[in-house]
């Protein structure tokens, strides 16, 4: 029996009304790090979407929320993944210099 | 630059409750006394972190201290490689020696003190030692630099030492 056909039958009508339910594919975006300051947060954030951290300092920072979501230690040079899994605004801030702050606004 | 000396300027910020006579200097300083001076800082930034590790038992106190000797030590590697790739020797001079003497003096006032009051004391140094240090490194250090590389390192080391600043004004306010 062809179970690859078979599940690819049963599979596609399943998947095809999951695409147009679900919105875009969850994306990846950068939070750059520079010069004692996080660069502004990208725009478009939604759920399930991924933030990649990038130090490009010669300091040690952290992103943290301060709602408890993620907190990620960054040597200089170093980068950190954070998914987000809430809408709403999340401030964040560095544990090391909490004058550098920002502000992420994540849509549903 | 303004009626002061740059020796006077910092003599001023950082001396304003101590005696020490400092010598004056009439020119400006040049980059191998600017490395000097912003280095020796960074130094004694390190070195009274160190105390205040040895010293202090709360986790507020101690992290602050950690993050000061971090991030000084980390500028002062940068500025003694950039010295280095330049060619540049820091020379001593006036200012950084009168900074040097300020700071044993308050390591000895700061040593006979304990817990609370000790804790109190570093952080009310630091904010002073910050301000200070940041006013000459926007007043002095950073217009008289010359080569734009130390200019460069300098914008960097004030932009870092007024987030130290603010976060000493922030614990200092948090313990009131
Ligand atoms: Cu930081």
């Amino acid at each position: 029996m062809d179970w690859n056909r078979r599940a690819f039958f049963f599979a596609a009508p399943f998947s095809f009304s999951g695409a147009n339910l679900a919105r875009a594919k969850p994306k990846a975006h950068f939070l750059r790090i520079s010069a004692m300051a996080f660069e502004p947060p990208p725009a478009g954030l939604r759920v399930g979407d991924e933030i990649e951290w990038i130090n490009s300092d010669g300091f040690r920072h952290t992103a943290t929320a301060r709602n408890g979501d993620f907190d990620l230690d960054l040597m200089p040079g170093r980068r950190g993944r954070t998914v987000l899994h809430r809408p709403g605004a999340i401030d964040f801030y560095c544990r090391y210099h909490p004058s550098m702050r920002g502000r992420l606004d994540v849509r549903g | 630059m303004q009626p002061r000396t740059f020796a006077g300027a910092l003599a001023v910020a950082v001396f304003s409750v101590s005696m020490a006579p400092v010598q004056a200097q009439t020119q400006a300083p040049t980059d191998p006394q600017i490395a000097h001076i912003a280095y020796t800082a960074g130094a004694i930034d390190v070195a009274a972190a160190r105390q205040a590790l040895s010293k202090s038992a709360e986790p507020e106190i101690r992290a602050f201290a950690e993050t000061m000797a971090r991030d000084h030590a980390a500028v002062n590697d940068q500025a003694l490689a950039l010295a280095k790739r330049l060619g540049i020797t820091p020379e001593e001079n006036p200012t950084s020696e009168a900074l040097e003497r300020q700071a044993s003096e308050t390591a000895a006032r700061l040593a006979e003190l304990n817990g609370a009051a000790f804790d109190k004391a570093y952080i009310a140094n630091e904010i002073a030692f910050h301000q200070a240090v940041n006013s000459a490194l926007s007043e002095m250090l950073i217009p008289n630099a010359r080569n734009p590389e130390l200019k460069s390192l300098l914008e960097t080391g004030l932009k870092l030492f007024r987030a130290h600043e603010q976060h000493a004004e922030q614990i200092g306010q948090d313990r009131d």
